[in-house]
């Protein structure tokens, strides 16, 4: 039997790092850090977070605190959100964006008064401090919060555990953060997430990390979850992850992330690559990011080729697995446009052998975010 | 009836001239959750060392290699239907094929189920 084995490098560790070894984490080594890639089972892991609420470390991730005069004014420059109009509190999505329109990192940007608390991944982190730092006039200062670390817990018991250890958190809206204060500490929490479910992030000085973790897992609806469930999670709510299915060579409108540009800003323009990015929007972009249905039992992962019917190559598949939820394979990728409707049937091909496939609406499983007044 | 393992982590139960394939309790706890198997048709010829199964976890696929040569004489049907089976019991219920031993001097390169499980500790 054949595995993959991992080269030699250095990695960081977790505040979380002996937290989640006692609890039986398998560390494996991700965006430079070692990190627990499950602890029971990814399958059992990721059908406890859609039934009841996993507890997720992603301190890898980069939180940085933008201000200075003019920060609102001067991210619009590097993004195309509408940074001067943010209200207050409410988590945006947004995108780096290279002078060409290709994605250098996707983010959670969130306007606390003057100041912008923003969300990076963790892979990137470093190239867009360098990014944001070359970019950004002198007044405007980019803090990176090393010593936060951030947690998520994610399902739909996930308001229910988290409000009886931090009382008021459920009274957030969905896209909506606020600042707490549990056992003397500042917490910052946000409404959102990344597995398609109600949940919640939580910012927290990393050494009391460990301790909101065992009080959140004290409660038995709440269970430690690790990064394959995290994958397995995102894909079948239909989200992109960077440097899979997002890089430099894809743009907003090729991502169909087209939402993250307001419409002050595609009037306005003024974002890296707002002249291609605009010009996508209005003809179409040469090809899209979908979902893909496949036949079968066997998952067909990232770097599978997408064929038309005559055996053309057509696009390739950036991120693919087995869904728990769906007990099929599901997958997502770019496909030419004019064979991006749902419905459309295509080739995949994978070491050689070929798979029937149909291009899917996402995501493959629906959102259950929380609605403010809706009945549960 | 004997035991022997790979360092690719294939166990084959030899009888008489018939020798069961799968992988060990080793290899199914570091895939973790199975969720395809793909075994080789009745009457396949396997070279020592060729790519004779497909295993696939929720996060990688990984290639089953024919410990020895043969012909094969059954694939488990029942690990393709449910592939958890080589989880729950992968030394037993979730073996992979039979084959039938063309040269049994090719045992001899193998560990033995001690020398594999004491192997494995150090790994």
């Amino acid at each position: 039997m054949s595995s993959e084995t991992n080269p030699g490098e250095t990695l960081d560790k977790l505040p979380l790092d002996s937290w989640h070894r006692a609890r039986g984490g398998r560390m494996v080594p991700f965006a430079g850090y070692e990190m627990p890639v499950q602890y029971e089972g990814i399958i059992a892991e990721h059908l406890w977070t859609r039934e009841n609420a996993g507890l997720f470390d992603v301190s890898h991730m980069g939180q940085l605190f933008v201000h200075g005069r003019g920060v609102d004014a001067a991210l619009e420059k590097l993004m195309p959100g509408d940074f001067q109009a943010a209200a207050d509190m409410k988590p945006k999505y947004s995108l780096l964006l290279e002078e060409d329109g290709g994605i250098v990192d996707d983010l959670m940007a969130t306007r606390r008064g003057e100041d912008f608390y923003i969300v990076v991944n963790g892979a990137t982190k470093h190239g867009d401090i360098d990014l944001m730092q070359r970019l950004l006039p002198d007044e405007v200062v980019i803090d990176h919060m090393k010593e936060q670390a951030l947690l998520a817990l994610q399902g739909p018991r996930a308001a229910e555990v988290l409000e009886t250890i931090i009382p008021g958190v459920s009274e957030l809206g969905f896209m909506q953060g606020g600042p707490f204060h549990w056992h003397g500490r500042s917490l910052w929490i946000s409404r959102s997430g990344y597995t398609g479910e109600d949940g919640f992030e939580i910012s927290v000085p990393a050494i009391g990390a460990a301790e909101l973790a065992d009080a959140i897992t004290a409660n038995e609806l709440a269970k430690p979850i690790g990064l394959g469930a995290r994958d397995s999670l995102r894909l079948e709510a239909g989200l992109p992850l960077y440097g899979h299915d997002l890089d430099t060579r894809t743009t907003p409108v090729m991502a169909d992330l087209v939402f993250a540009i307001n419409k002050r800003r595609r009037l306005d323009g003024g974002f890296p690559g707002a002249m291609r990015i605009l010009a996508e929007m209005e003809n179409g972009p040469a090809e899209k990011r979908v979902g893909f249905d496949i036949d079968g039992r066997q998952p067909v992962r990232e770097g599978a080729l997408v064929l038309d019917g005559e055996g053309n190559e057509v696009g390739k598949i950036t991120s693919g697995g087995f869904s728990p939820s769906l007990q099929r394979p599901i997958a997502m990728g770019y496909v030419a446009t004019p064979l991006a409707e749902p419905g459309t049937a295509l080739k995949l091909e994978q070491r050689g052998k070929l798979f029937d496939a149909r291009v899917a609406a996402m995501p493959f499983v629906p959102h259950r975010y929380y609605r403010k007044g809706a009945s549960a | 009836m004997s035991l022997y393992f790979t360092k690719e982590h294939e166990w084959v139960r030899v009888d008489g001239d018939t020798a069961t394939v799968g992988i060990s309790d080793h290899a199914q706890e570091q895939l973790g959750d199975i969720v395809f198997a793909e075994v080789p048709e009745t009457g396949k010829r396997l070279t020592k060392g060729q790519e004779a199964a497909v295993v696939e976890s929720v996060k990688a696929a990984s290639d089953v290699y024919s410990p020895v040569s043969g012909e094969v004489v059954d694939g488990n049907s029942k690990v393709a239907d449910d592939p958890s089976i080589v989880n729950s019991d992968p030394e037993g219920e979730g073996w992979f094929f039979k084959l039938k031993l063309d040269n049994p001097s090719e045992l001899d390169g193998l560990m033995d189920e001690n020398a594999y499980r004491e192997w494995v500790k150090t790994l």
